[in-house]
C-alpha cells in the first residue's frame, strides 16, 4: 500500500515560507509527478514526505498512519537522489543490500533479493564493482536497485535523470515507467522537465512558489489548464499567449493558442506575420513568427514538409475551438 | 593549452627542486652528521663534512647519562594520548559543524582558530598556576590535556574540512535506507572519512611530538618528553655539540621515520580541499 495524504502542510526556512498551507492526496499505485520551475518548492515537498525535512505545521499520513513525526527510516519509503548518492566505499551488491542489512534480514534472503533486483536492472555483470567504476546510467540503476529491494510503500525520485545525457535520459525514462507498470507501487517523482512529467505521470502536480497551481492527468493539464501559468508551463513548444484587441474579440484578457493548433498558409488566414527562425526537427518544423501584432514571437508547429524561409510572409489560422481564454487574473474562463 | 616543457627546462627544474630540498634538509643532515663526530671535530674550523672519524661514542654517552627510553615513552604517551583525546572531542564537534551548521558555525570555527594566534607565553602564567593548584605539574596526564587543548582547533578544522567533502545526500540516503544514527556513522560516515581522520591523527601526533614550549615549561623530570631530553644537552658551558646532536638525532628519528612512511597520506591531508 502507498497512500500518502498531506493536510495543511507548511514549511518555512527562517522567515521564508517555502510551502504555504498545502493539501494533497496521492493514491496507492499512482505515478505522481511534481513539476515546476526551479525554486518552486517541489524538492522541498518531496523531502517533507521523505522526512528529510520537518514540516513546520500540518500533517503527513502514510497509509492512514500519522507519519509527521516519524524519522525517514521508519516511513517505509525509498528515495532515489539526483546525485544517485551511492555509498562509494561499497560494491554494487553491498549498496543494494544496505537497506536489507539495516532491516536485519537474513543473509540468504538478502542475496536472493539483491540478485533479483540486479537481474531486473541489468546490473548482474557489475555486481562486484564500485560506484566509481560505473557510468552515470549504471549508477542510476544501482540507486533504483537499492530502492526497490526493500519493497517500499512508495518510491520518491528527486530529479533522477537530470545528471544524464539526453539519449540516456530517454532510455531511463522508459525504464522507470516500465518499472512502475511492473511493480505497481506508488511513485512520487520530482522534475523541472515538463516532457518527463507528461510522458511518465498518471497525475501531475504543477507547483509555483510552493502553491499547487493544478493537479490532473497530463491530458487534463494540456487540454484545460486552469490558469495562464499552467498553460505556459505544460506543452512544448509553449503556448502562445496573446493579449490586447485580439483577446478582447474572444471576450478575454488573454487568449492562448498552442503552436500545434495553428494552420499555416502562404496565401490566406486571419493572422499574418514574417517568418523569423525556422527550427527543422524533420518530422515537424517550428516557425517563430514576428510582426504579427499578436505575441512576439508567435510559435507555430507545422509538419516537416511545410517550407517557409526567413523573411517570408506567412498566414495563420487558429483552430478557434482550441483557443484558451483567461481573465485579468490569469484564471481560465470556462 | 598545456605549457610546453623542454628537456632543458625539466633539468633546471629538477636541479632547483633538489637544491631547495637540500637547503631545507641541511640543518637536520648536519645534526645527524655531527652526532657521529668527536666533540673536537664538531667545532672544528673549517668544518668537516664527511671525512672525519665516524664514532658512535656520543650515542653511548647520551644513553649512559640519561635514560632515552623514558623520554621516548613520555613523548609517545603525550603525543598519542593528546591526539586520541583530541579526536574523541573533535569528531562530534566537526560532525555537527559540517552537517548541522548553525548561523554561528563559521564564527565559532574562526574564533577557535584565533586562539592559535595568541603567543603561548601569554597564558603560561595562569596555566602554570592552575597546574600547581591541581597538582598537574610534571605529570603526563597534565601534558596530555594541555597538548590536546593546544591542538584541538587544528584537529576540529581539519576534520570539519574533510567532513564537508562528504555529500550530505549520501547520509540522507543512509537515513532513507533505514540506518539509525549509529549505523549511519558506523557504516557510511566513518568508512568515507577514514583517510581524513587518519591524516588528522598523523599531523596532530607530529605537532604534539615536536611541541617544546609547554613540554619544557610544565615538566621537570618525571613527565619530560624528548624535547626536554634535547634541551638538557644544550648548555652554555662545556663542549656538548656532538652529544646535543646525538640526542637530537635520537629524538627526531622516530617522528622522521613515521613521517617518511606516511608522507603520501600527510601531503594529501594537508592539501585536501585546496585541490580537487
Amino acid at each position: 500500500m502507498g497512500n500518502i495524504t498531506l493536510s495543511q502542510v507548511t514549511k518555512t526556512f527562517g522567515d521564508v515560507e517555502v510551502i504555504p498551507p498545502l493539501d494533497l492526496q496521492i493514491n496507492d499505485g499512482e505515478f505522481v509527478v511534481f513539476v515546476g520551475p526551479s525554486g518552486c518548492g517541489k524538492s522541498t515537498l518531496l523531502r517533507l514526505i521523505a522526512g528529510l525535512e520537518d514540516v513546520t505545521s500540518g500533517k503527513i499520513e502514510i497509509d492512514g498512519q500519522n507519519a509527521t513525526e516519524l524519522p525517514p527510516a521508519r516511513r517505509g519509503l525509498a528515495m532515489v537522489f539526483q546525485s544517485y548518492a551511492l555509498y562509494p566505499h561499497m560494491t554494487v551488491r553491498k549498496n543494494i543490500a544496505f537497506p536489507l542489512k539495516m532491516a536485519k534480514m537474513s543473509e540468504a534472503e538478502i542475496k536472493k533479493r539483491v540478485d533479483h533486483a540486479a537481474s531486473i536492472l541489468n546490473l548482474s555483470d557489475y555486481i562486484d564493482r564500485r560506484p566509481g567504476q560505473l557510468s552515470g546510467g549504471q549508477r542510476q540503476r544501482v540507486a533504483i536497485g537499492r530502492a526497490i529491494v526493500r519493497e517500499p510503500a512508495a518510491f520518491l525520485f528527486d530529479e533522477p535523470l537530470s545528471n544524464l545525457d539526453a539519449a540516456l535520459r530517454v532510455g531511463m525514462r522508459l525504464e522507470i515507467s516500465e518499472l512502475h507498470k511492473r511493480l505497481a507501487t506508488t511513485m512520487v517523482y520530482v522534475t523541472h522537465d515538463q516532457v518527463e512529467a507528461m510522458t511518465m505521470a498518471d497525475k501531475i502536480v504543477v507547483l509555483r512558489a510552493g502553491n499547487i497551481e493544478q493537479v490532473g492527468s497530463p491530458l487534463e493539464l494540456y487540454r484545460t489548464p486552469r490558469n495562464k501559468f499552467v498553460a505556459g508551463f505544460i506543452g512544448s513548444p509553449t503556448m502562445n499567449l496573446i493579449e490586447g484587441p485580439e483577446a478582447q474579440k474572444h471576450g478575454a484578457h488573454t487568449i492562448g493558442i498552442r503552436p500545434e493548433h495553428i494552420e499555416v498558409s502562404a496565401s490566406d488566414g486571419p493572422w499574418q506575420g514574417v517568418v523569423g527562425v525556422a527550427e527543422h526537427l524533420g518530422s515537424d518544423t517550428f516557425f517563430h513568427i514576428h510582426d504579427s501584432g499578436l505575441a512576439d514571437p508567435m510559435t507555430v508547429r507545422a509538419s516537416g514538409e511545410v517550407s517557409f524561409r526567413h523573411g517570408d510572409r506567412i498566414y495563420m489560422t487558429p483552430r478557434t475551438d482550441l483557443i484558451h481564454k483567461f481573465d485579468t487574473q490569469g484564471q481560465r474562463i470556462a | 593549452m598545456a605549457r610546453a616543457v623542454t628537456k632543458q627546462r625539466k633539468t633546471i627544474n629538477t636541479i632547483a627542486a633538489w637544491a631547495v630540498g637540500l637547503l631545507i634538509f641541511f640543518p637536520i643532515l648536519w645534526t645527524i652528521l655531527t652526532s657521529f663526530k668527536t666533540e673536537a671535530q664538531a667545532i672544528s674550523d673549517p668544518p668537516v663534512f664527511l671525512f672525519f672519524d665516524w664514532t658512535l661514542e656520543n650515542y653511548g654517552v647520551v644513553q649512559e647519562r640519561s635514560d632515552y627510553m623514558r623520554f621516548l615513552w613520555n613523548s609517545v604517551i603525550i603525543a598519542g594520548g593528546s591526539t586520541l583525546l583530541g579526536i574523541i572531542v573533535a569528531v562530534p564537534a566537526a560532525w555537527s559543524m559540517a552537517f548541522v551548521p548553525s548561523k554561528r558555525t563559521k564564527d565559532i570555527l574562526l574564533w577557535m582558530l584565533s586562539t592559535k594566534m595568541l603567543p603561548a607565553v601569554g597564558v603560561l602564567y595562569p596555566i602554570y598556576l592552575i597546574f600547581i593548584s591541581l597538582g598537574l605539574l610534571d605529570t603526563r596526564i597534565g601534558l596530555v590535556v594541555v597538548m590536546m587543548l593546544i591542538n584541538l582547533p587544528i584537529i576540529v578544522w581539519m576534520l570539519y574540512t574533510y567532513f564537508r567533502e562528504i555529500p550530505g545526500e549520501i547520509l540522507e540516503a543512509a537515513r532513507m535506507d533505514g540506518a539509525s544514527l549509529k549505523n549511519e556513522i558506523l557504516y557510511v560516515l566513518t568508512p568515507m572519512a577514514v583517510p581524513g581522520i587518519a591524516s588528522t591523527i598523523l599531523l596532530n601526533f607530529i605537532l604534539a611530538w615536536n611541541e617544546a614550549f609547554w613540554t619544557l615549561n610544565l615538566t621537570a623530570a618525571k613527565a619530560a618528553p624528548l624535547t626536554a631530553f634535547i634541551a638538557s644537552y644544550s648548555s652554555p658551558e662545556g663542549l656538548f655539540y656532538a652529544k646535543l646532536s646525538a640526542a637530537s638525532t635520537m629524538a627526531i628519528a622516530p617522528i622522521l621515520i613515521l613521517g617518511w612512511f606516511s608522507q603520501k597520506q600527510l601531503v594529501r591531508g594537508l592539501t585536501f580541499g585546496a585541490v580537487k
